[in-house]
């Protein structure tokens, strides 16, 4: 089995607009490994959009500074991305929330974790100085 | 990324370039209210030229359609690819939607 090897490494300011760019990159990259065509259109940029918008968002809450890394490790079975912000921790189950119910179907926020969990194959959540979120996407 | 709006007969149409998602969410969400307040009461949004939507993207049609709603009016979508079909369906929002295949059916539905 090979060793992972960093397929992407890049870091942004804490500023949504950078989003875009850096999830065209990781799929550019999923696409270059054959992945199936759906995880490089779907899964892994609404997941990949999703994680970094939490972590600019709420974990370094927009501050101006702070920075999210983004890095991306393919091994000979997955894609692994760790999203990392520099933010207090925070518990991602209890964060998140059934979007589908009907209670919740109206809602207009909520449905970000929903969709991480729904479209990777793994989602974790990793404290170190801000948080990790490591999103895995299998190559088959 | 753009948002382009035209008007066909009595609707308002929403053409979607690009992604829908946190960065730009606003953008069309203030020209669908600009609409609005004008006193428009049909919405079309076409996503045939769209990539992907995230949440936040999702947020703001379900908010507009409610705003919509509340001024009488209506708030649909058409040419979802199969990958927005299935993000609709993972998040049940294909039952809060009135979704059409194609623009002209959206057109015909209203």
């Amino acid at each position: 089995m090979a060793k992972p090897r960093v397929a992407l490494d890049v870091e942004i300011p804490s500023d949504v607009r950078y989003i875009e760019q850096v999830v065209e990159l990781a799929a550019r990259q999923c696409r270059e490994l054959h992945l199936p065509a759906r995880k490089c259109s779907l899964n892994l940029p609404v997941a990949l959009t999703e994680a970094l918008s939490n972590a600019i968002l709420r974990g370094n809450a927009i501050s101006n500074g702070k920075h999210v890394r983004v890095r991306a490790l393919v091994s000979d079975d997955a894609l692994v991305f760790d999203v990392l912000d520099e933010g207090p921790d925070f518990d991602i189950m209890a964060e998140r929330i059934d979007p589908t119910t009907p209670d919740n179907v109206m809602r207009e926020e909520g449905r970000g974790l929903f969709l991480m969990h729904m479209l990777m194959d793994r989602v974790e959540h990793i404290r170190s100085r801000g948080n990790v979120i490591r999103l895995t996407l299998l190559r088959e | 990324m753009s948002f382009s709006i035209s008007k066909q007969g009595d609707v308002v149409v929403v053409d979607v370039e690009g992604q829908l998602i946190v960065g730009n969410r606003q953008e069309l969400k203030q020209k669908v209210l600009d609409e609005l307040e004008r006193g428009e009461k049909k919405f079309l949004i076409d996503f045939s030229q769209t990539g992907y939507i995230d949440s936040s993207g999702l947020g703001v049609l379900v908010s507009l359609s409610k705003k919509i709603r509340e001024q009488g009016g209506e708030l649909r979508l058409a040419n979802l690819n199969d990958d927005l079909q299935t993000l609709f369906e993972l998040t049940k929002l294909d039952t809060l939607f009135q979704i059409s295949d194609t623009r002209e059916r959206a057109l015909e539905s209203f």
